[in-house]
Formats: C-alpha cells, sequence, structure tokens
C-alpha cells in the first residue's frame, strides 16, 4: 500500500477556508479529441472490443494525459483532485467488457492522481494536495426496475453492487487516496451499497478514509432520480457520517442553490458543490463561462453555504482558477447543530424528535 | 411536554400479515396489486410509517419481503414514507434492508439469544443506516417487571451506544406490553410495568424512544371490541403522558378517552395500574354491557340528540340511523336562507366525514350504505322544498360529475352495480342508474340525453363479457368519448385489457370493486391527474395485453380425439345405476323459508359487501367484525320478516330422466325403454396437455354410464329460485330511498335461492334419487360439498356454455313451473335463481372444462347444430384461440 505522506487532514483544513475540487475529467478528455486507438495504447493493442469513451481506461493506456490533467486543476488552484476512476467497477466495465482491469485501473488511477499532487506540493513547500478517489454511480440502479413491464425486477442486487464498490474502493485504498468521493447519485440505494462495502473494507483493513458524499437533482422537481428530496437523501446517508454532503453534476451553479440551500440548512456535516458549467446547449456541450460559473459560486460563499466547492461537466481549469478566486477569503460555511432526532427518510423525510427536552 | 400525543407517531399496521388477515390473503394469494392499494390507502389516510411483516408459515417470507418491497419502490405515493421492516427473522430484515433507499426502522432485534448475534445484528443495522426497535428481551426471556424491563433496555442501551456505535436516537425500544385481567395474579402488574419502565427509559436512557404492540394488552377481551378500543385508548393515553413516542396501533379502533362511558374508564384504569384486587372480575362485570359498541348501541343510547342541529345530523350519517334525520333536516332547512344550504352544509359535512373514515378503513360498505339511506331520507324531504324554490328562480346542486350505470343487455344481476351507485352518490356524484338488461343503443342514448361524464357498464354472468365488447365497439363507432367502466364478478381487469379496451379509443377502465370506484371516478375528472391516471391505465393495459399474448404461446392443447382417448377411466361393467324416485318432473310451490334460512352460506354474503373473511369468524374479525356484526344482525332482522310475513314464495322444479352418454353428448329418454329421445345435453371435454399417468381429461358425460356399455342411467336437472316477489320488495325500498334494505333483500334472496339448490339436491340424495339416503351431513359439510353427486350449473366451469340452460328449461318447462324466465343471454329472471343438472355417479366431480380448441368447437357446434361462429361467440372465454384469425385464415383460404 503506498503510504500516503503525513498531510494535515482535510477535516481540519474545513473549518479555516473554503476548500476548492478540481474541475470535469470527462469533457476535458473529450477535449484531447482521443481516437480508438489512443484509448487502447500499447496495453489493450489489438484488442477486439473498442475501448472508445472508456475514459477509465486511461489510465493504463494513456497515464500521461490523465496525470496532466491532475496538473493543470493543481495549477489552476484545486487543493483535491479526483481520481479517474468514476467508471472503473465491475458493473460499469462490463459495457466495455473490461472487467478484469477494474484493479488496475483503479490503483494506477489513484497513483496518477497521487503523483500529481506530490508534484504540485514539491512545487509549492507548505501546500497541502488531496487526492479523493472518486466512485461512480455505476450505470445500474438498485432502486428502480429497468423494466417497465415488472415494477419489482432488479437488474442488480445490493450485494452485487456492495462487492463490486468494495473491489474498487480497495484498489483505490491500496492505490493511496485519501478521501473517497461517492459521486453523482441519482440512486441513494446505490449509494448505501457503496458506504456498505466502504465500512467493510475499512474494518478488514483497518485503515479509514473520510467519504464525501454527492447526490444529484436530476430535474427541477427537486429530487434525485429516485424520487428523494435532499434531506431525505440525507437522512439515507448520514449513518456513513461522511466528512461532506453535497451535490454535483445536473443543471449548473444557478439551478442547483435551492438544493444546496436546503441540504445546507439540515446536514450536521461539512459541504461540497461541484455544478456543472451551466446546462448543455443543444450539442450537448457547457458553455457557462467560467467567470459566470465564478459568480454563482461566489454567491453560495457569501451566503455560508460552502465548504468544498468544484466543478462538474464542462469545467475547466480555467472555471477552477475563477472559482479559487472567487471564494478565496471568504469565510466557510459553519454546520448548524441539529438537535438529537431520529431522521428516517422515505422519498421524503420523517422526523421523530426525541422530545427528551421538554 | 406540548400537548399530549401530537408527537405519537402512528404506525400503519395494515401490510402486516400477522395482524391483517386481508393483508395476509392477499399476499399468499400473490395478489400484490392489491397488497400495494393497502399500502397506498394506509399512507393516504395518514400513516407516518408502515410496518411491513411477511412471517406467514406458507410464505417464502423472505422473497415477499423483496418483492413488496421492491414494488412500493416503484410507488411514490406509498415510498415517499420510512419503512418499518418487521420480522422475527433476521434473514427477512436483512433482505428488505437490502431494498430501502430510504432511512427504515428494523423491528426487532434483541439480547435474547446473547451478545453476539446482538452485536452482529446491531452493527449490520448501523451499517444499513436504519434504525431498530429493540425489545426488553435477555438471555432469560422477556421481561415482565418494570425493572427487569427498564434493566435490560438500559443494558441494551449501553451495549449499542458504546460497543455498536448506533445513535441513541436510533433506538426504539419495546418493553413488552402484555394481557391484563387475565385473572392471573402475576399478570396484574403488567400494565403498570410498562408505563413505568418506559418513565425511567425516557428520563434515564436520553434520546431512546419507546414503542409497543399496543392490541397485546385487551387480549383477554376477545370478541368485545368495545371494552378493547376502550382499554388501549385509556392505556395509551397513559403510556403517552409517561413517554411511550410510537406505537403499532389501529387508528380506526382508538376510541377518544374522554369517550370512555366513565363507569367503564373507571373498571379500566383500576385494571391497568391494578388499584384493587377485584378490578378484573370489576371490569369483567361491566364487561358484557359494553358489548355492543357501534351502530346498535348508537341507537339505542339517545344522548346524541342533545346536540346541535349539525351535530345530530353528523351523527346520524356516521352511525346511519335515518329515525330523526327528517326532523333534524327540516329544523336545519327552516334555520338556513335556502333548502340547498342544509344539503350543500351539514348534510354534505356528515357525508364527507363518512367518505373519510370509510377512506381510513374506519368505516365499511354496509355501513356506508347506510349513511346514504339517511342521505337520501333528507334530500327527499328538502326537494319539493328545492322545487318550489327552483320553480321561482332555478338552479341546481353542482355535483361532482354525473355516471351512468347499467346491468348490460341480457343480464339481471345488479346488487354490485347498485352498491357503486350508492357508494358514488355518497361521494356526490350524480348517478343516472338505467337498471338491469339494457341494451348498449339505450345506453348511449341515455348517455347522451343526460349529458352524463362516465358510462359504467355491469354483468355477471359471462355472455355480458361480449355486450361489454360490443358497447365498447358501439362507443367507437358512434364518436363517445367519455370514459367507460366495467365492473361486475365476471369481469376482469385481463378480459377489459384483452378484449375491450382495443376496441374504443378512449379510457376503459375495469373496477373491481365498489371502494374503488370513487377514486377512479375523481381521477377522470380531474383536470390534473387525468391525464396521468389514463395513461398509467393505458400502460398497464398494454403490458397485460402483452403478457397475455405471451402467456397464450404456453397453454398447449391436445387434439379432441386425443382427449376423449383420456376420458375418465370409469368401469362401467358392474354398474347398476340408482333409480330415481320417480321420472320426468316434480314441481315444488312455496317451499318453507324457515327450512331455507338453515341452509345459507353466509360467506358469500359478506363477501357482497366486500366484507371479506369467513363466517361465523369474520362476526370477531379485529377490523371488519362490528361491521360484520352489526350487518349479520339486520339481515336476521329481515330474515324474521321475510320468514313471519311471507315475503317470498320460493318454488322449484326436479327432473329425472333415463339417460346413457354417447360420446361427449348425454342422451335424455322419454321413458325407460330409451327408445324415445327426449333431449341432448352437450358437454365439453377439457383439452389440456396431460402428462404420462397424470389426470384424465374430463367432460361431464364421462359420469353417466356410455349407451355402448348397455349400463342403464339416469340425469337430472332442476330450477330452483328464491322468488319474483323479491323485485317488487326491492323497488319498494328503492322507492323509500332506502337502498339499504333495497340490496339486502337482494342479497339475502340471492342466498336463498342457493340455500335452496343446496336443500334440493339434499333432498335429492336422500330422497327423490335416493342414492344416498343415509347421508348425514351438517351445513358446514354440505358447504363444503362433501357428498357422493354433484350438479354442475350450465355457464359455470364443468359445462360453460349457457345455452345448455335452453334444453334444460325445455324439458323442466322450468318458466311454468316456477316462474323463472331466461333473458337473450341466458341470465335467469328472477336473479335469485340457481339451475343446474343432477348426476349421481360416485366418482363424478367437478373440473373446470378450461381452454378449448377449434376441433372441439366444429365439433361442438356441429354436435348442437349451431354454426361455428354462434358457438364461439358462447364460448368466448373458453376458447384458446382468436377466433377473428380464424375467421381471416377461413376468408383467405
Amino acid at each position: 500500500m503506498i503510504q500516503a505522506r503525513t498531510k494535515k487532514a482535510l477535516a481540519d483544513e474545513l473549518t479555516e477556508r473554503i476548500v476548492v475540487l478540481d474541475g470535469a475529467m470527462g469533457t476535458e478528455i473529450q477535449a484531447l479529441k482521443l481516437v480508438s486507438a489512443d484509448y487502447h495504447g500499447k496495453h489493450f493493442e489489438g484488442l477486439g472490443n473498442d475501448l472508445t469513451g472508456n475514459n477509465d481506461i486511461l489510465n493504463l493506456t494513456a497515464p500521461d494525459a490523465i496525470r496532466e490533467i491532475h496538473l493543470s486543476y493543481l495549477a489552476a488552484g484545486a487543493d483535491i483532485v479526483t481520481t479517474n476512476t468514476f467508471n472503473a467497477t465491475t458493473v460499469s466495465q462490463a459495457d466495455y467488457a473490461m472487467e478484469e482491469y477494474v484493479v488496475e485501473i483503479n490503483s494506477e488511477g489513484a497513483r496518477l492522481a497521487h503523483e500529481a499532487c506530490d508534484q504540485a506540493m514539491e512545487r509549492e513547500p507548505g501546500r497541502t494536495c488531496w487526492v479523493a478517489g472518486a466512485i461512480g454511480p455505476t450505470n445500474k440502479t438498485t432502486s428502480i426496475s429497468p423494466d417497465v413491464n415488472d415494477p419489482g425486477f432488479r437488474a442488480i442486487d445490493f450485494d452485487t453492487l456492495k462487492d463490486s464498490y468494495k473491489q474498487a474502493a480497495r484498489a483505490l485504498l491500496v492505490g493511496g487516496v485519501d478521501l473517497f468521493l461517492i459521486e453523482t447519485i441519482f440512486d441513494t440505494l446505490n449509494a448505501k451499497a457503496c458506504i456498505f462495502g466502504l465500512e467493510e473494507l475499512f474494518e478488514e483493513t483497518q485503515e479509514r478514509r473520510p467519504i464525501l458524499i454527492s447526490g444529484t437533482i436530476t430535474d427541477l422537481s427537486g429530487r434525485t432520480l429516485t424520487g428523494q428530496t435532499p434531506e431525505a437523501f440525507w437522512n439515507s446517508v448520514r449513518h456513513a457520517n461522511p466528512l461532506t454532503i453535497g451535490l454535483n453534476c445536473s443543471m449548473g451553479a444557478e439551478g442547483m442553490r435551492p438544493y444546496l440551500v436546503e441540504l445546507s440548512r439540515v446536514a450536521d456535516a461539512f459541504i461540497c458543490a461541484y455544478p456543472n458549467a451551466g446546462l448543455p446547449n443543444e450539442f450537448g456541450e457547457y458553455d457557462e463561462e467560467a467567470d459566470q460559473t465564478a459568480g454563482f459560486v461566489r454567491e453560495w460563499a457569501q451566503d455560508g453555504l460552502l465548504n468544498i466547492v468544484g466543478g462538474c461537466c464542462g469545467t475547466t481549469p480555467a472555471h477552477i482558477a475563477a472559482i479559487r478566486k472567487a471564494v478565496d477569503g471568504l469565510p466557510p460555511r459553519l454546520a448548524p447543530e441539529r438537535p438529537a432526532a431520529m431522521r428516517l427518510s422515505g422519498l421524503e423525510p420523517f422526523t421523530v424528535a426525541t422530545g427528551d427536552a421538554a | 411536554m406540548s400537548a399530549v400525543g401530537s408527537q405519537f407517531v402512528n404506525i400503519g399496521e395494515r401490510t402486516n400479515v400477522t395482524g391483517s388477515a386481508r393483508f395476509r390473503e392477499l399476499i399468499t394469494a400473490g395478489d400484490y396489486d392489491t397488497a400495494l392499494e393497502v399500502a397506498r390507502q394506509q399512507v393516504e389516510n395518514g400513516a407516518q410509517i408502515i410496518d411491513v411483516n411477511m412471517d406467514e408459515g406458507m410464505l417464502d417470507s423472505e422473497a415477499a419481503m423483496v418483492r413488496f418491497l421492491n414494488l412500493i419502490a416503484a410507488e411514490p405515493d406509498i415510498s415517499r414514507v420510512p419503512v418499518m421492516i418487521d420480522s422475527s427473522k433476521w434473514s427477512v430484515i436483512e433482505a428488505g434492508l437490502k431494498c430501502v433507499q430510504g432511512k427504515a426502522i428494523v423491528n426487532s432485534i434483541s439480547l435474547k439469544e446473547g451478545e453476539e448475534p446482538f452485536f452482529e445484528q446491531a452493527s449490520k443495522i448501523r451499517r444499513y443506516g436504519a434504525a431498530a426497535v429493540v425489545m426488553a428481551f435477555d438471555e432469560d426471556g422477556q421481561a415482565d417487571t418494570a425493572d427487569r424491563k427498564f434493566d435490560i433496555c438500559a443494558r441494551s442501551y449501553k451495549f449499542l451506544t458504546e460497543e455498536v456505535g448506533l445513535p441513541a436516537e436510533d433506538i426504539i425500544f419495546d418493553p413488552n406490553i402484555f394481557a391484563v385481567a387475565t385473572g392471573i395474579e402475576e399478570h396484574n402488574e403488567y400494565a403498570i410495568a410498562f408505563i413505568e419502565a418506559t418513565k425511567r427509559i425516557r428520563a434515564e436512557l436520553p434520546h431512546a424512544h419507546v414503542s409497543g404492540g399496543v392490541s397485546n394488552l385487551s387480549f383477554s377481551f376477545r370478541g368485545n371490541n368495545a371494552v378493547r378500543e376502550a382499554m388501549h385508548a385509556a392505556f395509551l393515553y397513559h403510556a403517552i403522558r409517561a413517554g411511550m413516542d410510537m406505537g403499532i396501533v389501529n387508528a380506526g379502533q382508538i376510541m377518544v378517552y374522554d369517550d370512555i362511558p366513565a363507569d367503564l374508564l373507571e373498571r379500566i384504569e383500576d385494571v391497568l395500574f391494578n388499584r384493587r384486587p377485584d378490578s378484573t372480575d370489576r371490569l369483567l362485570e361491566v364487561a358484557d354491557g359494553h358489548r355492543d359498541s357501534g351502530a346498535a348501541a348508537a341507537e339505542k343510547n339517545l344522548e346524541w340528540r342533545e346536540g346541535n342541529v349539525n351535530e345530530r345530523i353528523e351523527y346520524a350519517l356516521v352511525h346511519g340511523i335515518a329515525d330523526f334525520v327528517v326532523e333534524d333536516a327540516e329544523e336545519a332547512r327552516q334555520a338556513v336562507e335556502r333548502p340547498l344550504h342544509v344539503i350543500e352544509g351539514p348534510l354534505m359535512d356528515g357525508m364527507n366525514v363518512v367518505g373519510d373514515l370509510f377512506g381510513a378503513g374506519k368505516m365499511f360498505l354496509p355501513q356506508v350504505v347506510k349513511s346514504a339511506r339517511v342521505m337520501k331520507q333528507a334530500v327527499a324531504h328538502l326537494t319539493p322544498f328545492m322545487e318550489e324554490e327552483r320553480e321561482a328562480a332555478g338552479g341546481a346542486v353542482e355535483a361532482n360529475g354525473k355516471i351512468l350505470l347499467a346491468t348490460v343487455k341480457g343480464d339481471v344481476h345488479d346488487i354490485g352495480k347498485n352498491i357503486v351507485g350508492v357508494v358514488l352518490q355518497c361521494n356526490s356524484y350524480d348517478v343516472v342508474d338505467l337498471g338491469v338488461m339494457v341494451p348498449a343503443e339505450k345506453i348511449l342514448a341515455a348517455a347522451r340525453e343526460e349529458n352524463v361524464d362516465i358510462i359504467g357498464v355491469s354483468g355477471l354472468i359471462t355472455p355480458s363479457l361480449d355486450e361489454m365488447v360490443s358497447l365498447a365497439r358501439e362507443m367507437k363507432r358512434q364518436d363517445f368519448e367519455l370514459p367507460l367502466l366495467i365492473g361486475g364478478a365476471t369481469t376482469s381487469r385481463l378480459h377489459t385489457a384483452v378484449k375491450i379496451d382495443p376496441g374504443y379509443d378512449h379510457p376503459v377502465i375495469h373496477v373491481n370493486d365498489a371502494s374503488k370506484a370513487v377514486g377512479v371516478m375523481s381521477n377522470l375528472l380531474s383536470k390534473t391527474a387525468r391525464d396521468g391516471f389514463v395513461e398509467g391505465i393505458r400502460t398497464e393495459y398494454a403490458t397485460a395485453r402483452e403478457k397475455h399474448a405471451g402467456s397464450g404461446r404456453e397453454s398447449k392443447r391436445q387434439i379432441i380425439a386425443g382427449a376423449r382417448a383420456n376420458k375418465a377411466p370409469i368401469d362401467w361393467s358392474d354398474y347398476a345405476a340408482p333409480v330415481p324416485s320417480f321420472l320426468g318432473t316434480r314441481v315444488f310451490e312455496t317451499y318453507d323459508l324457515a327450512e331455507l334460512r338453515g341452509c345459507i352460506d353466509w360467506t358469500p354474503f359478506f363477501r357482497t359487501w366486500e366484507l371479506s373473511g369467513k363466517f361465523p369468524d369474520i362476526l370477531q374479525d379485529d377490523i371488519v367484525g362490528e361491521a360484520a356484526r352489526d350487518l349479520y344482525d339486520d339481515a336476521q332482522e329481515m330474515l324474521d320478516r321475510m320468514v313471519t310475513e311471507q315475503w317470498l314464495k320460493p318454488r322449484a322444479v326436479v327432473g329425472f330422466w333415463p339417460a346413457n352418454a354417447q360420446g361427449d353428448d348425454i342422451a335424455l329418454y322419454r321413458d325407460e325403454a330409451r327408445t324415445e329421445p327426449l333431449a341432448e345435453i352437450h358437454t365439453l371435454r377439457q383439452q389440456m396437455m396431460r402428462g404420462n399417468n397424470a389426470r384424465p381429461n374430463f367432460a361431464l358425460s364421462d359420469f353417466v354410464a356410455p349407451a355402448d356399455t348397455g349400463a342403464v342411467d339416469y340425469f337430472g336437472g332442476f330450477v330452483v329460485t328464491a322468488g319474483a316477489e323479491i323485485d317488487a320488495i326491492a323497488s319498494r325500498y328503492e322507492k323509500d330511498n332506502d337502498d339499504y334494505n333495497s340490496i339486502l333483500a337482494k342479497a339475502l334472496a340471492d342466498r336463498l335461492a342457493e340455500a335452496f339448490a343446496e336443500r334440493m339436491h339434499q333432498l335429492v340424495r336422500t330422497e327423490l334419487w335416493g342414492y344416498a339416503p343415509d347421508e348425514d351431513l351438517s351445513n358446514a359439510d354440505l358447504i363444503s360439498e362433501e357428498y357422493q353427486g354433484i350438479r354442475p350449473a350450465p355457464g359455470y366451469p364443468a359445462c360453460p356454455d349457457h345455452t345448455e340452460k335452453g334444453t334444460l328449461f325445455e324439458i323442466l318447462d322450468a318458466e311454468a313451473a316456477t316462474g323463472v324466465s331466461l333473458t337473450e343471454s341466458y341470465a335467469m329472471w328472477p336473479p335469485s335463481s340457481v339451475a343446474g343438472f343432477y348426476i349421481s355417479h360416485p366418482e363424478a366431480r367437478f373440473f373446470g372444462v378450461g381452454r378449448i380448441e377449434r376441433d372441439q368447437v366444429e365439433d361442438y357446434a356441429r354436435r348442437k347444430g349451431m354454426d361455428v361462429e354462434t358457438a364461439e361467440r358462447w364460448l368466448g372465454p373458453n376458447l384458446n384461440y382468436n377466433p377473428d384469425d380464424h375467421a381471416d385464415r377461413d376468408a383467405a383460404a
């Protein structure tokens, strides 16, 4: 296991300032206009399956390009870089029939991010950079049937998904990540499987890393794809005792704000948000300028909503630089203290007060 | 503490197979659609959490838990609330935890098996992110004293918060509510023990909650719901004050503490707090006096007459008491400006309360129909005043919407339709009821003329299904856009989806019971909900059609010759058929009603009123028991009058004829010479594939000695009716705005007709045909048909062709003998009639013909002298093929 160098704990940093997370990996890779041969690299030269679009495989086949992207974000002022492992689970890699490389993709992904951070910290003594091991939602849902004719059917079960997550997480942990980022959660049960897997892993390895949890609100209903409100979502994952709870992706900073406000109100954890660069245009491209995104983010910070901020789809190092500038010097959010209560949820939250105070 | 009880969390218990007989039946029958409805209703009615329990020996509880929770996940109006995953088996709990994205509650874990499994389970609960109910149960057993309850809870608390890391606020202690007033002295302290333990838990174990299953408390008063409800109310009152903040409680069965009669309350509290040595005896003394709760008691106790007029009207509506409603309506009318205001004001307010209680499962169909009677009588009183006013000004009551109801052409059954009408009227829909045997053209003309919003048709016999199909097609041809609702015993969602819906471009919806009708109507008439609702139904039916198309291919049939080769293997060589006491027909005039009354099978009677459960257990059912008892009392009262006042003249005709099977037909002869044919009964044969040494492919003709064996045999037939008088009796009630008694009379007449058929069959076995003279069976044995011989009815599974009734009526000269006639669809009028055949052979048995192939239909049509198309029409539900496909193919050939 690569021993993480003794670093300042992110938790401590978060009480002092707003920390910046990196920007998009996927759209940065797209910008490189890679072709099939690049995805295959030397590693998989002549392999039958077409790997085009399998961004995570680039950790093995184009590691320099990935490290460069990390470095460009660090140069722009990001404190945390996320590994290029969004789809690096057996469940997601099945699309490319590359399940057997999952461990390698993750450990290499962690290594690349680590190397980039080390470089940045060497260049600027006194700077601390963290590596967050990215775990995406996978392309399957444990809460929704893909078969409209059979709502009780599930394409994947909790245990299968949990094991798949755990395998990926183990490789990330071995690769030396400082944090785990469960991101773009559209189905909370998937996230619960991931949390369960992480807890098992922590127990088995006696190594614990802070968990960052980030959901995604899919549309103006203000709910996750599986129908939960932000507070219900928080109640469902609070048992992970995450370092941060937050939102990413979806509708851009402007649209994300009301849900962030709600989370900020109810969550007694740090808040992390990294929106898309606006909404995609008709060509599927994000064209919100760095300054615009930074403008929205600055308002969030001024309103005391933020602890960690970064960018998702369509954001670039320019966006991160602008965000960095926008939040520098602004105080971090203080988590509210909430009375102890049993906070349950279905799609909506339900609180049973303890009534102790009365 | 703020208002006591305001924080009390009520956990819905109706999706619990151990707590709800109805839910258990639905789950064991695999009817998850309806089971979901139970959950939905529960949430709609305000359950804040739903308890799901699948602990039933006959079930794969894990699979049932997973399936139900997965289905719930697809229903946002159910899954919006948290789930309590309830099982005594950890494996079931864990399977459930893997299905819920929300934060659930586990019910329950305990130290029962020691610390090791407790630690393991609690750790997993923490890891799955759930709260947990923890029973006051340890290695030594369930805690019964206050000290032990608290000690176990305290030990559990320390262990969970310190060793496991479960947050204290996610722990719910259940310190065990046990039965009191059992007569066993040690039990006297149980209620106090719970309350004391609760106090200490809330004071000394910060953030933890207290819950419990309240119904245990009153276990020794089973059968006396009034006392049980009062005990629960009193107990909860004190337990909540002590800090109990959650409970699995049937909210519909909790009285208001203040409503508990003072003498009863005092004695209950004596028991709860063990205040005197003779507490139990003293409670028992008064318990019987309080046994009658609900409507019966309400009618006798006139205290409610002291309220103001609006309160009295509401009380009368909720309790279905019509005695004072005219005078109350009059008093209300004089107090307001316009008579309409009485309807829109106190009457509608009262009916809204009724509607809410019905929706919440706190009132049941018979009670609602009684409420409607009160409403109708009040409206009848007000109508002349309104007409007077209308003559002066004009204007009408704004109804929610208007529906046309009719039983289709050829069908005479209307109880279900009438119930739907009443329920809709209760919810302020205008109902235009065209009655029975209504042809399509009349339905459509009336729909136009009355400018209705929705058409609803009903039918009980299978030919009515075809009538509904053609009605839908006719609606399309005439460019109707109104939704069409389909109901009645013979209809089904599948038939509606496969046969009726494709014929009409606008909504066609199967409404399988009266309680669903209001929801369907309000969705269809809602501007906002309609599109989604209609789209949902459309998708559901499209799915049903697809599945049906898929399943059709699997039901392989064999050729009819093959099926015949596998007929029932009966050895006729030594068979001596019993000889009936007479040949030809015998008529029974004005059969003794009192005798028939004793033969009634009550279970279907309650089903008519949508009360499910077996008689007589249903009378003591926790949920519907009270409604069932009131209904049963009313039924007995009406039966008393029916018998003493001779309301009905039951008539019957029975016939026996020499007979022999000829292939799949049964030939009947005029006399023993067996030369002159009287008639032929045509039977149908099962055509399903049978494996090796499997069951025969039955036809009824198998049970009659074949002509070529040389054995003689006989065959019988009957028609019985409760009496045509029922029609006039029901109409008289309707004229008096008394739908309740109208429906009750019809439902009783139906039961009497069935009882008559049963009684007559018994007479046939023991005397008239006399092949079982020593038979001595109880009514229960008769109901479960534990006797020799069968009485299959044309139109039912063993002989599904209704037209055979024509032959039967002819040879019995049944219309002249009994006054029963046949409609063009071969429904019997009056509907309270039963017809069938008698077969005596000891191996004769019931079976379902099931689906048959075209080769048999062609052969059958030839035997009957029908064209194939006509035969296909009558046998529609039994065809294993789509006759339209064949028609096309034939035309193309």
